[in-house]
């Protein structure tokens, strides 16, 4: 285990590319733009690390999305994902480069890397920040995540261990924007890897076809809670979807009364979604469902209860019954986006 | 002959943790205490193979005394025995330091009998952490198979298991060598409604109670001293600033409403 | 083959548990059956819980038990809808040993009573439903749980299911169905407020409590009362009305509970609070008159399901544990015998006769049906009184002797001197 001392000589700030068959999971990239803070606070590099096999192609799109330096890792073993050898690339690039601070997505695979990641290293890990800033003073990263299923939030501190390390859920903090012509420095490490090692074997990975795996990705949603009442009447709202080319969403109680499958469900054990326009129709507004869903740049809430907590966070409220509210906003919609004469 | 563990953690059922606003601190005084849903699905996990390939299933958990509770639970659904750890040494354990002292007593158990599979939740629903599983995996070298929503078959001879992993919008299908840790999901199973004979023999049931000196423990890897986390403060989470109630009948105020989205092209024509 | 126990009791509420505590430190083996998640997890209470009854099976109990707040004072509202009329007593002595009251929240303590169960020997089956009784001809000999071989035999079972008592129908001891005349819905909120806040507005010293009982437009003049009860951060605030009253009037309870919050005498109490919990419950409140048979051969019924509550005084907890008491000491005796049949088990009844259960509800046996033929009373004396207060108390010049007149003139308007005098005669009688 590290002594007390451990945290000497550790320096930079890496953000974990998670990338399957190629494809970048847009946390990273949302990372990266945390990262860049981070970095620019502490007046250090900001590092990606790529772990893969024939994913050299995407060095170029983290300088892009401010990484001063990639470092790449590429092996056959490395193709699919397997927990052993990834973190065992992961960990030794940390001990030869010694990073302060290692950010890694929320995703599924984010999480069963860094928790085997900080196990090795003997460090500490939190899990699912929603706020990640440097103390000027010690500079230490404080880590702010929500617990106890969102009623009260907590920061974090990992005061004598390096690599400090975070997860962030996708969708938590804003995408940065991509700077074509950005160049950055590129490390390529070779490591030996053995097939045995992976201890697994992928056989096959099925995409399940739903419309909902958008949901963290959707602009506009049309969320229904408790108070739709029925799975007929999620009719309306998708017609409101519809109009406004959005995607339907749920609080757990409309999912657990089985009017939506659980991929719709939003909040602390759902999705979290950071669209543009949150419609909150017959949802109360628990603090489950609020801290999925407030990253919203407006939300509007259609209640027939003026006491619903979700007024106190909407930036649009309609007292009223959403069976005539929501047919109303999607006729107004209707009307008021069909390309007119002017 | 399949040697299983489960590690089952006992949770405050969370809805109705609050904080107090005046001294900023946990109000847990009277919170009633649940199995954490997700390992209790992992209990079921474990004794429906034990009915298929026949073994043994042994329900671990570290707490307080009162965590007890949450091991008759596991007992009552079919687990052969179960251990709680508990001693004042452990308290403040943050994740690091709680799979060290779950690996270990995993190990002791692994003496007598070697373990084939480690059953844990996803996560706890206190900490949401999901890091217990990967840590003891990690610690035994054990294959990590997490998020688990089906297990397709066990072969013990092959020394292989296969499951089926629910990850972002797909189902990964993959084959791990044994020993494995695995970590499970809701979609795994029902949980079934247990006999009356069974309950009542988990009610009478004696648990076995492990404190640090029945492990072979490092004191600076458990309890506070062995967490690299520490917590700052703890507060309300903020709240966004408060709404407009856009006023009048359901008619005029959508009207008003979308004439407002509309003008701040937030909503802008497809 | 069926598991065997020597006493089944069906409910873990206070009844039973008084019950199973009794008898499991006499060393008799007993398996309670508890349909909720815990016990108390599906228990309703206003809650107040008397000491007394409690300490003759928990000596010393208020020493550990979760109690809210000892209860100090106790007051009475008569509601109109926009005044209180209101009477109280408060007595420091009330705040120390031996207590007489405190409030409670019936879902830790009702868990913390079936430890003390536990802990004397008796077996304790959470979320488990007793769905019927096992006969053996006119003998129950044990019951039938909701779970795979769920058969128990015992020697004898005992009734503690509550308000909504089917197996004490099934046990042919009480007719089947439901009488709208005799049980009354309550439906109750807890309402979470920092301590000093209600220290503050109940005027109460640090960790005394108080409770208030309201009548009149508390249920839009309906026979039954609302409630506010001070916990410690938090206040219980429900209201109970006879379910023939609220089918009459097609209200519902949520209605009415909303209906006594903004009421603005109430409203203040309650501001900035927040709501943490809504329930709703029976209570039966037929009286004495609808008492069943209350044990028969291998069988005996305690508690609610006996409908032993006093309405009038809203005690229900004490009169449960009382009688599960007693089942309890009768069932000693019987196994002395090594015989429950119903023979046996009939001093049940009588030692209930003589202590305060049986006899006070024999005292208000009337009640219940005087007062649902009489709505008057929750209806118009309130706004008589309340009217006459007003009068009397407001100083615009009109002497105190003319005052007497209006005040008497308005209520004649309503009420003539007979049906006054008959009124006065026959609440005497039923109350007195
Ligand atoms: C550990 C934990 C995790 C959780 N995770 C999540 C999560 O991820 N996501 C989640 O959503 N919840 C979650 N919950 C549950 C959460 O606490 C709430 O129970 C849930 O969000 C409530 O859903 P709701 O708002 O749809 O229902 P309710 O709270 O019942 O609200 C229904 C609303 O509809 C209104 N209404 C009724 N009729 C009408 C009408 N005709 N017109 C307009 N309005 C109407 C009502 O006034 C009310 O406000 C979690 C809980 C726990 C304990
Ligand atoms: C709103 C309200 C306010 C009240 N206020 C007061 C007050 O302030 N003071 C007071 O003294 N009394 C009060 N009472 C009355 C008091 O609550 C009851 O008289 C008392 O709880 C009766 O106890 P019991 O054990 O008979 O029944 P209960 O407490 O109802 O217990 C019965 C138990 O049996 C279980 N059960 C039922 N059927 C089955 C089955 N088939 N199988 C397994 N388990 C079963 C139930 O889950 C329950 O736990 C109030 C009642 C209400 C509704
Ligand atoms: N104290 C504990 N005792 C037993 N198992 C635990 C404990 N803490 C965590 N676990 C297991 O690890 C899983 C993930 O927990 P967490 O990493 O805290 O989200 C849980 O679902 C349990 O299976």
């Amino acid at each position: 285990m590290p002594a007390d001392t451990a945290n000497t000589g550790y320096r930079g700030v890496w953000v974990f590319i998670e990338q399957v068959g190629g494809e970048v999971a847009p946390v990273s990239w949302e990372l990266l733009g945390a990262g860049r803070q981070l970095a620019d606070a502490l007046g250090v590099e900001l590092a990606g690390v790529l772990l893969g096999q024939g994913v050299a192609g995407l060095v170029t799109e983290a300088w892009a999305y401010g990484a001063d330096k990639v470092y790449l890792v590429e092996d056959p073993v490395l193709g699919p994902y397997r927990t052993a050898p990834y973190a065992r690339a992961l960990v030794q690039l940390v001990k030869e480069y010694k990073p302060e601070i290692l950010l890694l997505g929320a995703t599924s695979l984010g999480r069963d890397l860094s928790g085997a990641v900080a196990t090795s290293l003997g460090t500490g890990l939190t899990a699912d920040c929603t706020s990640l800033t440097i103390d000027p003073e010690t500079r230490l990263l404080e880590q702010t995540r929500p617990a106890f299923g969102g009623n009260v939030m907590a920061t974090i501190l990992c005061r004598r261990h390096r690599p400090q390390m975070a997860t962030v859920r996708p969708r938590v903090m804003p995408m940065p924007s991509r700077q074509e012509d950005r160049r950055g420095e590129l490390v390529r490490v070779d490591m030996a890897f053995n097939e045995a090692e992976a201890r697994a074997e992928v056989i096959e990975i099925i995409e399940e076809k739903n419309k909902a795996i958008y949901l963290d990705r959707a602009e506009i949603i049309v969320a229904g809670g408790r108070g739709v009442g029925s799975k007929e009447n999620f009719r309306l709202l998708e017609e409101l979807a519809g109009v406004l080319g959005g995607t339907l969403g749920a609080s757990r109680a409309a999912v657990e009364a089985g009017w939506l499958p659980p991929e719709y469900q939003v909040g602390q054990t759902g999705t979290t979604v950071r669209p543009k326009v949150y419609f909150a129709i017959g949802i109360s507004g628990a603090i489950q469902h609020l801290v999925g869903m407030q990253g919203a740049d407006v939300i509007v809430a259609v209640n027939n209860d003026p006491q619903a907590p979700i007024f106190k966070i909407a930036t649009y409220g309609i007292v009223g019954d959403f069976r005539e509210v929501v047919p109303a906003l999607t006729a107004e919609f209707h009307r008021q986006l069909a390309p007119g004469p002017g | 002959m399949l040697q299983m563990v489960v590690c089952v953690k006992q949770v405050p059922d969370t809805a109705e943790v609050r904080i107090d606003p005046r001294t900023n601190t946990l109000v847990r005084a009277g919170v009633p205490a649940i199995i954490n849903p997700f390992d209790a699905h992992a209990v079921e996990a474990a004794v429906r193979l034990k009915e298929k390939y026949g073994g043994r299933v042994t329900a671990l958990s570290m707490g307080p005394l009162q965590a007890e509770e949450v091991l008759r639970r596991a007992l009552g659904m079919g687990a052969d025995r179960a251990i709680l750890l508990t001693d004042r040494a452990f308290a403040g354990s943050d994740t690091l330091a709680t799979s060290y002292i779950l690996a270990r007593a995993i190990e002791a158990l692994s003496r007598e009998t070697p373990v084939d599979l480690v059953f844990c939740g996803k996560q706890a629903i206190d900490g949401d952490t999901a890091q217990v599983g990967p840590g003891i995996a990690t610690r035994l070298g054990f294959t990590q198979l997490t998020y688990c929503m089906a297990i397709d078959a066990v072969d013990l001879e092959q020394g292989y298991i296969q499951v089926q992993r629910k990850l972002e919008g797909k189902r990964e299908i993959i084959r791990g060598r044994l020993p494995a840790l695995l970590t499970v999901v809701k979609d795994l199973n029902e949980l079934s409604y247990l006999s009356l004979p069974a309950l009542i023999r988990a009610a009478l049931a004696t648990i076995t109670t492990w404190n640090k000196d029945n492990l072979d423990l490092d004191p600076a890897q458990i309890g506070l001293k062995g967490s690299p986390t520490s917590v700052r403060r703890i507060f309300a989470p903020p709240a966004r600033p408060g709404g407009e109630i856009i006023p009048g009948e359901p008619r005029a105020a959508a009207a008003t409403l979308v004439a407002r989205l509309v003008q701040m092209k937030i909503i802008a024509d497809k | 083959m069926a598991l065997r126990f020597e006493v089944v009791i069906v409910g873990a509420g206070p009844a039973g548990l008084a019950a199973a505590i009794t008898l499991a430190r006499a060393g008799v083996e007993v398996i309670i059956f508890e349909r909720g998640e815990h016990p108390g997890s599906k228990n309703v209470m206003g809650g107040v819980l008397y000491r007394h009854p409690t300490e003759t099976i928990v000596p010393r109990f208020y020493q550990e038990a979760p109690l809210e707040r000892p209860v100090v004072e106790q007051r009475l509202w008569l509601l109109t809808d926009e005044a209180a009329l209101t009477l109280g007593y408060k007595s420091m002595t009330f705040a120390g040993e031996p207590y007489n009251a405190f409030t409670v929240l019936r879902a830790r303590f009702d868990r913390w009573l079936a430890e003390q169960a536990v802990a004397a020997g008796a077996l304790l089956i959470n979320e488990t439903v007793v769905e019927d009784l096992l006969w053996e001809k006119d003998r129950v000999v044990g019951v039938r749980a909701g779970r795979a071989e769920g058969d128990v035999r015992a020697e004898v079972v005992i009734l503690a299911e509550g308000a909504n008592s089917l197996l004490t129908q099934k046990a042919g001891l009480k007719k089947d169905g439901i009488n709208t005349n005799q049980l009354a819905v309550a439906v109750k909120e807890i309402i979470a407020l920092p301590r000093e806040k209600i220290e503050d507005r109940f005027n109460l010293e640090e960790g005394q409590g108080c409770t208030i009982e309201l009548l009149g437009d508390a249920t839009k003049g309906m026979m039954g009362t609302a409630f506010i009860y001070t916990n410690k951060d938090s206040l219980s605030v429900g209201v109970g009305v006879l379910l023939s009253s609220l089918v009459r009037r097609r209200l519902n309870p949520n209605d009415l509970l909303e209906h006594l919050k903004s009421h603005p005498m109430v409203r203040r109490l309650l501001t900035g609070g927040e709501s943490k919990e809504y329930q709703g419950h029976l209570i039966p409140e037929g009286g004495y008159r609808a008492i069943p048979k209350l044990y028969g051969n291998g069988v005996l019924v305690a508690g609610d399901a006996a409908m032993l509550v006093n309405g009038i005084h809203r005690e229900g907890s004490n009169l449960a544990m009382t009688s599960g008491l007693l089942a309890a000491k009768t069932i000693l005796a019987a196994r002395e015998k090594g015989d429950y049949s119903a023979a046996n088990l009939a001093p049940y009844r009588e030692m209930l006769a003589e202590s305060f259960v049986l006899q006070d509800l024999q005292k208000y046996q009337r009640a219940p049906f005087f007062f649902d033929q009489n709505p008057h009373f929750f209806t118009l004396y309130p706004q008589l009184l309340s009217r006459a207060a007003r009068e009397f108390l407001t100083v615009d010049n009109v002497p105190k002797g003319e005052k007497q007149k209006r005040i008497w003139r308005e209520i004649t308007a309503e009420r003539s001197r007979i049906q006054l005098a008959g009124d006065l005669y026959h609440f005497w009688r039923v109350m007195g």
